[in-house]
């Protein structure tokens, strides 16, 4: 094994069944059921899943979620914005603890 | 420097040939053969129902140069159909009951004969569709041409992959989207696309890249909603449609690394419900010579009709082309992919 990730095992996601099949038909009818057409549309749902997908770091769903939501009708303009929201929440997520360190920096402080 | 694309035939490419193209899609790439696939969905031979569209392809003359454009069309080729073949097309329609006349091209609208087809088409008392790339409605010597439209109620299908810039010039050419607005603009201040005016705009996306089409319905609610908001433009529906893999998109995925990926994406897709309504089989297509074919897309893949039809339209005989056989290959993977696709949009 050259590199922990490689394209190709993006195909062979269903041989996770194989070690426990019922938890993985439960789990694919719940994945099946999420992205189904419902409040959000399946071309919104894709955009969320691409912004998921770039805070979680995974090639894989990076690479699936640029081709659904292509394949859904969003355009390059609404994927970037996707994922910049993907980078203004991790990013203030960082910067909304800086008051913790105010806290306890507070405390201690003279 | 915007980026000059001339067609294939002008290159001199290889893929200029529908013969080079069908030995490209018909070798054997690992995925089962379309015949066979229809096979098993019980569907082959295919065959033809009640003809109820006329399309006339009246030539590849026009103003632009898309990248994924099937016909290879642009304003470097010269093939266009004569007023004597224009003729027989008429006298043709008038020997039958088809309802619906579908022009198309090329921009249909630069052929002499292009207004003479649609009013002896109207005089007939047929529908006429006017497949438009909608630039060609600025072009000076079109002056009138959106009028004439109107007055005979000629429904309008235009092309407009996006309501982004971007992505609409980044297939059909730069500037175009621009020029598609301004067009649709035009068109609606004459009544076209608005609610209660008998005159119809409806739209065609075709994915801006190696994809299937997504969800006809929820694609228009977001291109109506876009389109009104960001430019004020209305229209009736939109179709999706998906790209062959013929002509300049067979070039366009030969180059890019996409074309067995793309294959294999509509190979998978295959789904039989719309197989079984594929435009071919209620479809009459002619080409710019007068050949008859089963659709615009064998048309440009020089495979006329065959097995026993006529294969001119100074043979017509529409009792013959009910029923007939339709010649198929791997490239009806396209229609017949996911929800399926026609000149219609989807099928399925």
């Amino acid at each position: 094994m050259d590199t922990y990730y490689h394209p190709k095992d993006l195909g062979h996601f269903a041989d996770m069944g194989k070690g426990n099949p019922a938890l993985w038909e439960k789990f694919m009818a719940y994945y099946g059921a999420v992205f189904a057409e419902g409040a959000l549309t399946e071309r919104e749902k894709a955009l969320i899943a691409l912004a998921v997908a770039h805070t979680v770091q995974c090639p894989y769903c990076i690479d699936a979620y640029t081709q659904a939501s292509l394949q859904k009708g969003s355009n390059l303009e609404e994927m970037t914005e996707a994922v910049h929201v993907a980078c203004a929440i991790r990013g203030g997520a960082s910067l909304v603890h800086g008051v913790q360190m105010r806290n306890v920096a507070g405390k201690i402080s003279m | 420097m915007p980026l000059l694309i001339r067609s294939l035939n002008k290159r001199g490419s290889p893929l200029a040939s529908g013969k080079e193209q069908v030995r490209l899609l018909e070798a054997p790439n690992g995925f089962p053969r379309f015949d066979e696939t229809i096979a098993v969905a019980g569907l082959h031979p295919l065959t033809g129902t009640l003809i109820t569209v006329f399309q006339i392809n009246v030539g590849k003359l026009c103003n632009q140069t898309c990248r994924h454009c099937h016909v290879d069309a642009g304003p470097d080729r010269e093939e266009s159909m004569s007023r004597e073949t224009a003729e027989m097309c008429l006298a043709a329609l008038a020997r039958t009951q088809i309802p619906t006349v579908d022009i198309t091209g090329g921009a249909p609208e630069l052929n002499p004969s292009f207004r003479r087809l649609v009013e002896g088409s109207r005089r007939l008392g047929r529908r006429v569709i006017d497949r438009c790339n909608l630039s060609v409605l600025l072009i000076p010597s079109q002056a009138g041409l959106p009028a004439f439209l109107a007055a005979h109620e000629v429904e309008i299908i235009a092309s407009l992959p996006s309501f982004s810039a971007a992505q609409t010039d980044a297939q059909r050419g730069e500037g175009v989207f621009e020029k598609s607005i301004e067009a649709l603009r035009l068109l609606n201040s004459l009544g076209y696309g608005r609610e209660g005016s008998g005159l119809t705009l409806n739209l065609i996306t075709n994915p801006v890249g190696a994809f299937i089409p997504p969800s006809q319905k929820s694609q228009e609610a977001h291109f109506k909603s876009r389109l009104a908001r960001e430019h004020g433009v209305v229209f009736n529906s939109l179709y999706t449609i998906t790209n062959m893999p013929i002509s300049r998109f067979l070039e366009f995925l030969l180059e890019s690394g996409n074309y067995e990926a793309y294959m294999h994406r509509l190979v998978t897709a295959f789904n039989p419900e719309a197989a079984a309504g594929v435009m071919c089989r209620y479809t009459l297509s002619v080409g710019w010579d007068g050949r008859l074919y089963d659709c615009d897309f064998n048309q440009m893949l020089d495979l006329p009709m065959d097995h026993g039809a006529p294969n001119h339209i100074r043979d017509f005989d529409p009792d013959r082309l009910h029923r007939r056989r339709i010649v198929t290959g791997n490239h009806c993977y396209g229609c017949a992919a996911g929800a399926g696709s026609s000149c219609g949009g989807t099928i399925a």
